[in-house]
């Protein structure tokens, strides 16, 4: 299955990193003669309800889909590998206080929140690096201070077990300081499961990504991200079920490759297998 | 137990603060000026606006502006609504009924197929059954909530015209017409809801029952005769129901997500949709609250968890 879906992952990033460059249809070109035409060889996907080309704005979203769901990855390990690394270094109340935090943000209703924090920020950093940028930028952002909280859990836990193994204790012996030992002794023996968790998070990226597309809350609606044609089709399921039908399954085929690919990967770095 | 019970209020305290305090920082450090709404309105002469911003507090510290919304909202004062033109408190318990009843209605759907599908395929590891309902499980939590509800509403509503795709709070009905209406309004909601949290409990029941059930007292407990659905029901499944609930109190963020989109969909009156409703319309005191009674009921079932807690495993409320 994991196999299975690491080809089928790899099929869909290919298509939108390089479908723009076979498919050469414009996003935007307007075309009211073709207005919401089914599927066909003129346009594979159909159309949308301005008659543009659904194939066009699909592989354009899913670029943007996918750069969201990885970016967010990315903030959620950093933070809560740093987070996590000093928390399970470090004794007493330092430690005591970042699992407040964490145990606080994992009680925290994440959705309202991201809502909330969008709504506040969003015409600023708009001002700040444009629309698409700053949009882009505050999403990874949101969505990645949202996810650090598992992984800063795995890291400290990794850690509380790791650092009183008899290698870190001999680096110790050898004089070796402690972000030595963190970096080049601790972190790198710690990083199997964060590498597990990260991959989950990507999921849970693109779908956080899809749903603030989806309430009409992410992206400006000229920009296609699969959350954002979900959006926009919804008003015409009676007429044009096919333009909801090829963002939502896209988006469902990503999510279920990367879950696929997350589970596969925890069997094989778990070395205690179930029966 | 009844002194556990109040030890776990005490602790829910202090989560609840630290919640409120994220959202006054957020709101304090958000760049513009979110309650000046009517202050900044062209047909309010600048005196009336100087005269607003010294009643609202708006340029006390910020550590005083947080005690004082703080007081307000602990006596019921949540502010007014720019959009509704009525107390905000008022506007949201009219809408938080709804929601807890789609809320709570999925979530007994969920561990309604959750229980039986999970204990069940632990009984019999890497079984046909066991695989086809780890697939379905995993499809299930791959569909995001959005696009199944469109599908159902495709595929009931659109094509077959058995089920109504919009949530009404007012039908005009009564006696058992009544309640039929009201079913048949809340199965898509609910089957939405309920299904995609049903998929990730199923796994959970199932991993919790496979660690318990190989322990020597389920052996023990065989050995002493007992039939296997009383060793399954009283033994093995009240143990393993422990972590489950752990990870069902850790669900509840992800299931008021959940709810948001869902009432979006099939626009339930509820305080999710109020939500969405109040940041397109930039209704502030709204937003804030909602958000904040959206941290409330998580914390709320938070501390249902511990108590059932408590219940299942006596030794922890005698710790």
């Amino acid at each position: 299955m994991a196999v299975a879906s690491v080809v089928i992952l790899a099929a869909l990033t290919s298509a939108v990193l390089l479908g723009p460059f076979i498919w050469r249809v414009p996003i935007n070109e307007i075309d009211f003669t073709a207005r919401l035409s089914a599927p066909g060889w003129q346009h594979p996907f159909g159309t949308d309800d301005l008659g543009q080309d659904l194939l066009a704005r699909m592989l354009y979203g899913g670029r943007i889909s996918l750069a969201v769901g990885f970016a967010a990855m990315v903030v959620a390990i950093i933070a809560g590998t740093l987070i996590g690394a000093i928390s399970g270094i470090s004794r007493g109340s330092v430690d005591a206080v970042l699992m407040w935090i964490t145990d606080l943000f994992l009680a925290l209703p994440q959705l309202p929140l991201l809502l909330l924090v969008i709504y506040l920020f969003r015409d600023f950093l708009k001002n700040l690096v444009g629309p698409e940028g700053g949009v882009f930028i505050l999403i990874v952002l949101v969505i990645g201070a949202f996810r650090w909280m598992p992984v800063a859990r795995l890291v400290r836990a990794q850690f509380l077990s790791l650092r009183e193994k008899e290698f870190v204790e001999a680096a110790r012996a050898l004089g070796a300081t402690t972000p030595r030992l963190v970096v080049r002794h601790i972190l790198p023996n710690s990083l199997g499961p964060v590498i597990v968790a990260g991959t989950i998070d990507v999921a849970a990226a693109i779908i956080a990504e899809s749903t603030l597309s989806f309430l009409g809350l992410g992206f400006p609606p000229d920009i296609p991200t699969w959350g954002r044609l979900l959006f926009d089709a919804k008003d015409y399921l009676d007429i044009a079920p096919h333009w909801a039908l090829f963002a939502g399954a896209a988006i469902f085929l990503t999510v279920l490759a990367i879950n696929f690919i997350g589970d596969g990967l925890r069997d094989a770095l778990d070395p205690r297998k179930v029966m | 137990m009844g002194k556990y019970t109040v030890r776990r209020l005490v602790i829910a305290l202090p989560s609840l603060l630290g919640i409120s305090l994220i959202l006054f920082v957020l709101l304090a450090l958000a760049p513009g000026d979110p309650f000046g709404e009517l202050a900044t309105n062209s047909n309010i002469p600048p005196e009336i606006r100087e005269a607003l911003r010294v009643k609202f507090g708006i340029d006390d510290p910020i550590l005083i502006r947080y005690v004082r919304w703080l007081i307000a909202m602990l006596h019921g004062d949540w502010g007014f609504s720019f959009a509704s033109r009525i107390n905000v408190d008022q506007l949201i318990l009219q809408r938080v009924p709804t929601t807890l009843f789609v809320v709570g209605s999925s979530q007994i759907l969920a561990l309604a197929i959750a229980l039986p599908v999970g204990v069940y395929a632990a009984m019999r590891p890497y079984s046909i059954f066991d695989q086809i309902a780890n697939t379905m499980a995993f499809i299930g939590f791959s569909l995001p909530t959005f696009f199944t509800g469109l599908l159902l509403i495709l595929i009931f509503s659109v094509n077959l015209g058995w089920l109504p795709f919009v949530y009404r709070a007012d039908i005009a009905a009564t006696g058992w017409q009544w309640y039929w209406e009201s079913f048949k309004q809340a199965i898509m909601p609910v089957a939405v809801l309920g299904l995609f949290q049903a998929a990730s409990y199923t796994r959970y029941v199932r991993s919790a029952v496979l660690d318990v059930i190989r322990l020597d007292y389920v052996t023990t407990a065989r050995s002493k005769g007992l039939n296997e659905a009383k060793v399954i029901i009283k033994h093995v499944v009240r143990n393993a129901l422990i972590p489950v609930v752990t990870l069902v109190a850790l669900q509840m963020p992800a299931v008021f997500g959940g709810a948001i989109v869902t009432e979006q969909i099939f626009r339930i009156p509820g305080i999710g949709s109020l939500l969405i409703t109040a940041i397109l319309a930039n209704d502030t005191p709204v937003i804030m609250a909602v958000t904040f009674v959206f941290a409330c009921l998580v914390v709320v079932f938070n501390l249902m968890a511990d108590i059932i807690y408590g219940w299942l495993d006596p030794r922890i409320s005698y710790r």
